[in-house]
């Protein structure tokens, strides 16, 4: 194995995210304040308590997910896109490295970066609602399984994109409206029954409900049934990667 | 003199079909700097990809120091540095941090002694906090060079690493590569200028249209292929070659105005020098010179018109 170009790689791309700490910590923050600002205070005041919980802090687990789930995304489609686009690619990839090698370090590195996010946002919901955690290790742990599927889900974007437009494709027209629609900011109990059906087949309600149940011991779906979706899918997201790498594909002429 | 390098009936085949290397066979020694001299397209930067990695072989096989590249890649590319022939480097990352990170993707812990003094042997010492987006064409190129030895390879590959530099830049590469010999690291280079090939290499190989149509060393070659002409327009015309010149190579052009002299590039300039020397002592006023260099070119169609024969 080869500890040190992982370790390479990883500290690399950290420092490329303190590089631009505006655009890495800075707006996923202030958008959070402004979801707050608008659903916590001005909407939420004239909301009735969700499943015994106040609205304003009801949210607090899908903002969280919301921000982990595009910003994972973004941030390692990015980091391994930019280097194709620039051509600094071939470092890597003359160097005696394994594709998985490469995985855990760019993958490592935005899934550190989003768990970071994600505690972050959650110490600002601090200064607006007061919130308690039923299972704290089960939160973490959502918040860790989900920063790592959707980096390695951010990954193939930014292996299989040939241009910008490309890697803002998914995590705009996909991933945005499925995580909004999942249950982001309401319980999907409140849908009409054909809605609440349908909506079933969203993956991300699932991540969003037991991430919820983490903190409220309340939820959409039974939990355990959440952890069998993340794990499906990233298992999933693994077997994608490992096909790609099988075939060279994009990144070996 | 040992094979660092076995190139044994090399093919690519790009996806749109084109075959870019037709059954290469070559054998690199340990410790000498073989030159590739080929025109653009002739295969060059693909044969050192697939040699480093970054592209994949259709057929044939390719060891180094008797490891495979494909099966036994760790082994062969930490072997291996590689300066590409296109300036790819992050803009935003300082050139300190660019090239510890070249030395960590190699496997190699950090080591300030050894990068400080590629850095400083390359003068970018201090510029290493600079980041790079700063630096000029020059400097980009010698961070690149930084970067492939950092990992301290005992074969450093060399894509056009002159194409498009300044003189000054070119003498410095030509430096580093002399010293790295020195220290027994083997080094190929591409050139499409002949000048370099003769300037560095040991052996040349040219290579067209994906196929070695020559491998030999460079004192044999030269003295077969690199002819320069010298140009002297004279005051006044002259019918005859006088006496003292007539030992050279020399033809009488443009009814006598013009003396043609053929020698060899090889050659040293104390033959030019000679010339030059009769023609004063015979008193003939020279209006202006000129010498012309066989380009590569014509080298190629010599090269090719003997394969015929
Ligand atoms: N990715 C590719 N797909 C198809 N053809 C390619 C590709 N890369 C290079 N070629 C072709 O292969 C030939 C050799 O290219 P190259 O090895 O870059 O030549 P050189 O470095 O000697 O200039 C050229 O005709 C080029 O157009
Ligand atoms: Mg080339």
């Amino acid at each position: 194995m080869n500890i040190y170009a992982m370790r390479a790689i990883y500290h690399f791309e950290m420092a490329r995210s303190f590089r631009a700490p505006l655009q890495s910590i800075a707006s996923p923050v202030i958008s959070t304040i402004l979801y707050f600002v608008v659903f916590g205070s001005a909407i939420g005041s004239r909301m009735t308590m969700i499943d015994g919980v106040p609205y304003g802090v009801f949210i607090v687990p899908g903002l969280i997910m919301l921000t982990v789930i595009i910003q994972s995304v973004a941030n390692a489609s990015f980091g391994i896109y930019f280097p194709k686009y620039l051509g600094t690619i071939y470092e890597p990839l003359s160097a005696p490295i394994s594709p998985w090698e490469m995985v855990i370090g760019y993958v490592g590195a935005a899934t550190t970066k989003s768990i970071a996010l994600g505690l972050i946002i959650l110490a600002v919901s601090y200064l607006f609602v007061p919130i308690t955690i039923a299972h704290p290790l089960v939160m973490l742990f959502f918040l860790f399984i989900t920063s790592v599927a959707f980096s390695l889900l951010g990954f193939i974007i930014g292996i299989c994109s040939r241009n910008f437009e490309q890697l803002n494709i998914v995590p705009t027209l996909i991933l945005t409206p499925l995580v909004f629609l999942g249950g982001s900011f309401y319980s999907i109990k409140i849908l009409p029954q054909v809605w609440q059906t349908i909506t079933l087949f969203n993956p991300a309600v699932y991540l969003i409900s037991g991430f919820r149940w983490a903190f409220f011991d309340v939820s959409d779906v039974p939990v355990t049934l959440s952890l069998v979706a993340i794990g499906l899918f990233s298992a999933l997201l693994l077997g994608i990667v490992s096909w790609i790498f099988s075939t060279g594909y994009r990144l070996r002429n | 003199m040992s094979a660092i390098i076995e190139i044994k009936k090399l093919t690519k085949q790009y996806a749109d079909g084109y075959r870019a290397l037709d059954d290469i066979s070559v054998q690199i020694n340990e410790g000498e700097i073989i030159s590739l001299l080929g025109p653009n397209g002739a295969g060059k930067t693909t044969l050192i990809s697939i040699i480093c990695g970054l592209t994949t072989l259709t057929n044939g096989s390719v060891t180094i120091a008797g490891f495979d590249v494909v099966r036994d890649y760790r082994k062969t590319r930490s072997l291996i540095g590689l300066v590409p022939q296109e300036m790819t480097l992050e803009p935003f990352e300082t050139v300190l941090g660019t090239v510890n990170l070249s030395r960590g993707l190699f496997g190699k812990k950090q080591d300030r002694a050894h990068i400080e003094n590629i850095l400083r042997q390359l003068s970018l010492w201090d510029r290493r906090n600079t980041q790079i987006r700063e630096l000029s064409g020059g400097m980009k190129r010698r961070v690149l060079i930084a970067k492939a030895l950092s990992h301290e390879p005992k074969i450093l590959f060399l894509d056009e690493p002159t194409a498009g530099v300044d003189v000054d830049m070119r003498r410095d590469t030509w430096t580093v590569i002399k010293d790295l010999k020195r220290r027994g690291v083997t080094i190929v280079l591409t050139t499409h200028y002949i000048e370099e090939a003769e300037e560095i290499a040991d052996r040349v190989a040219v290579i067209n249209g994906g196929k070695i149509i020559l491998i030999e060393e460079k004192n044999e070659l030269m003295k077969r292929l690199g002819t320069k002409q010298l140009c002297v327009e004279l005051e006044k015309p002259m019918t005859d070659i006088p006496k003292s010149l007539i030992r050279f190579d020399i033809q009488i052009e443009n009814s006598g105005s013009r003396l043609l002299y053929r020698y060899d590039a090889s050659m040293k300039s104390t033959d030019v020098h000679s010339v030059l020397a009769a023609l004063a002592t015979e008193n003939i006023v020279i209006k202006d010179l000129q010498t012309y260099e066989s380009s590569l070119e014509d080298i190629f169609v010599d090269l090719v018109a003997k394969e015929k024969n």
